[in-house]
């Protein structure tokens, strides 16, 4: 296999010529998924820590499908996606298919039951602990949502960022509701398929082997980002 | 709450580039096919057309049987694929306007080295699938509705073989694209059938190489289509048709004919012949 060697080549020379379309890719892949993710956080956090904190009859069935949505095939939400935003759907008229807006809207589909189950798990775990003292406070529901988010916020950053790798890692969905347009909707992982499908394996895997690096990078600065706040915040 | 003010501001700069990026000029899309993306065609042929018109032309590539579903929904303005009754179906029923001819390559059937099933230099398809079927050699097939899928088929059924029963069996449908197929096909020893362009321009070879070709039998026809602007208002009826019209003008059938790999021509321009 010199695939494994000429992959590392590959991967070598595009980022060492700064190549242009490989900026491009991996600008939109950033751009997009850190859409989806922050979109994701505005639903997924709240919706979370109330499932976590507020009793209701069915909770439980509630948590079981949140943690199910965990495993949506990237490819049915895409297809799901695409039968919504086509001219024939029933938001066609937008004109969202075949652009990164479309790409967001899927790969927040997709993250949103991650950070959701993720953050409920996190803040009923803090929830057992002040739950007591925030009562006597006097503390309502919609109160104590937002303070155990608040208290749980570095937890959080690990459903964030599982919620990230699923959306940078994924290619079902976005090649649909994407196209994979040259210049417009191709990101990495829809570049390594179309790479693959040119029996180009080296450069698709060259390709891989940056996007690899690229997660470690982000998580490498999340991870630092929450150390150094941590600090701050707990001495 | 600085923090989140800051995290917010952020999302809006995202958001808002992306806005910017999408307020691109003019543009079409184009529904195609594999091949056609594949073998580098279009990004051949198209940056000439775009520095002269000023359209931008943005190219979904599916195989030909979701092309023409996705047109039929109207998520295109024009639709550039390779299975002419399926076409000629498509326009009857609405969904474009006129059909035309623009250019053609051949399907060839590539196989290992080690032809099992003693098919190599053959130059007629049929005979070469029957003897694939008879000596049970593996055969990796699109199975996914597109033009090449459709045309294999229908050879399957001129040598009179039953090939569906064999699925599972030598008879091996992976359900994907050219480039995928041919990937599987390499890897487990297989015969396949591809357009001869994507086949050019395919990278990962291994030991195969074309075991039959020119036989008349094999010819692929391409043809342009714009996407019906009386059943999809929204269609870019203009620049699609300025686009089509550049396949068919004599600058676009010399680009599409200047197009090479390797010192091989991998289409052939026809337009209104």
């Amino acid at each position: 296999m010199q695939d494994f060697g000429a992959a590392f080549g590959e991967a070598f020379r595009l980022v060492a010529s700064l190549d242009p379309d490989l900026v491009e890719i991996v600008g939109l892949s950033l751009r997009v998924s850190v859409s989806a993710v922050l979109a994701a956080a505005l639903i997924g956090l709240p919706l979370g820590a109330a499932l976590a904190v507020a009793r209701f009859p069915g909770r439980g069935v509630a948590m079981v499908a949140l943690n199910s949505l965990m495993g949506l095939p990237p490819v049915v939400v895409g297809l799901l996606i695409y039968l919504a935003l086509s001219r024939a759907g029933p938001l066609g008229p937008l004109g969202l298919l075949y652009t990164p807006w479309a790409m967001i809207l899927a790969q927040m589909v997709l993250v949103v039951p991650i950070i959701a189950a993720v953050t409920r798990q996190t803040v009923e775990d803090l929830k057992d602990e002040y739950e007591e003292q925030l009562r006597v406070l006097g503390v309502g529901t919609a109160g104590m949502v937002a303070t155990l988010l608040w208290d749980a916020r570095f937890s959080l950053l690990t459903a964030l960022l599982a919620g990230f790798g699923r959306a940078i890692a994924e290619v079902g969905a976005v090649i649909i509701v994407g196209g994979n347009i040259d210049h417009v909707t191709r990101v990495m992982t829809t570049a390594i398929a179309l790479e693959t499908s040119k029996g180009d394996l080296a450069l698709a895997l060259g390709l891989g082997l940056i996007l690899l690096a690229l997660a470690i990078g982000v998580n490498a600065a999340v991870m630092t980002l929450r150390r150094t706040a941590g600090h701050a915040a707990y001495g | 709450m600085r923090r989140l003010g800051l995290t917010l501001f952020t999302a809006a700069t995202l958001l808002g580039s992306l806005a910017a990026a999408e307020a691109a000029d003019r543009f079409i899309t184009v529904q195609s096919t594999t091949s056609t993306q594949n073998s580098g065609l279009f990004e051949a042929i198209l940056p000439t057309f775009t520095a002269k018109t000023g359209i931008e032309v943005r190219v979904v590539a599916v195989g030909t049987g979701q092309a023409i579903k996705n047109a039929a929904n109207g998520d295109g303005d024009v639709l550039f694929v390779h299975a002419k009754a399926a076409e000629q179906k498509f326009v009857a029923e609405g969904g474009g306007v006129e059909r035309f001819d623009v250019m053609y390559n051949d399907f060839v059937i590539v196989g290992p080295t080690t032809d099992p099933a003693q098919v190599a230099g053959g130059k007629d398809a049929i005979a070469a699938l029957r003897a694939i079927a008879a000596a049970g050699a593996a055969f990796a097939s699109r199975g996914d509705d597109s033009g090449t899928d459709k045309k294999e088929k229908s050879l399957w059924k001129a040598a009179g073989i039953d090939q569906a029963k064999a699925s599972g069996g030598w008879y091996r449908e992976t359900g994907s694209g050219m480039g995928a197929t041919l990937n599987t096909a390499v890897g487990m020893d297989a015969y396949a059938l591809t357009d001869r362009a994507t086949w050019i321009a395919f990278k990962n070879r291994g030991d195969h190489a074309i075991v039959v070709e020119g036989d008349p039998t094999l010819f692929n026809q391409y043809g342009v289509i714009l996407v019906s602007p009386t059943r999809h208002p929204h269609v870019k009826a203009a620049d699609g048709q300025a686009f089509v019209d550049w396949l068919l003008s004599d600058e676009g059938q010399a680009a599409i004919n200047a197009y090479q790999i390797d010192g091989q021509q991998l289409f052939y321009a026809n337009a209104g012949t």
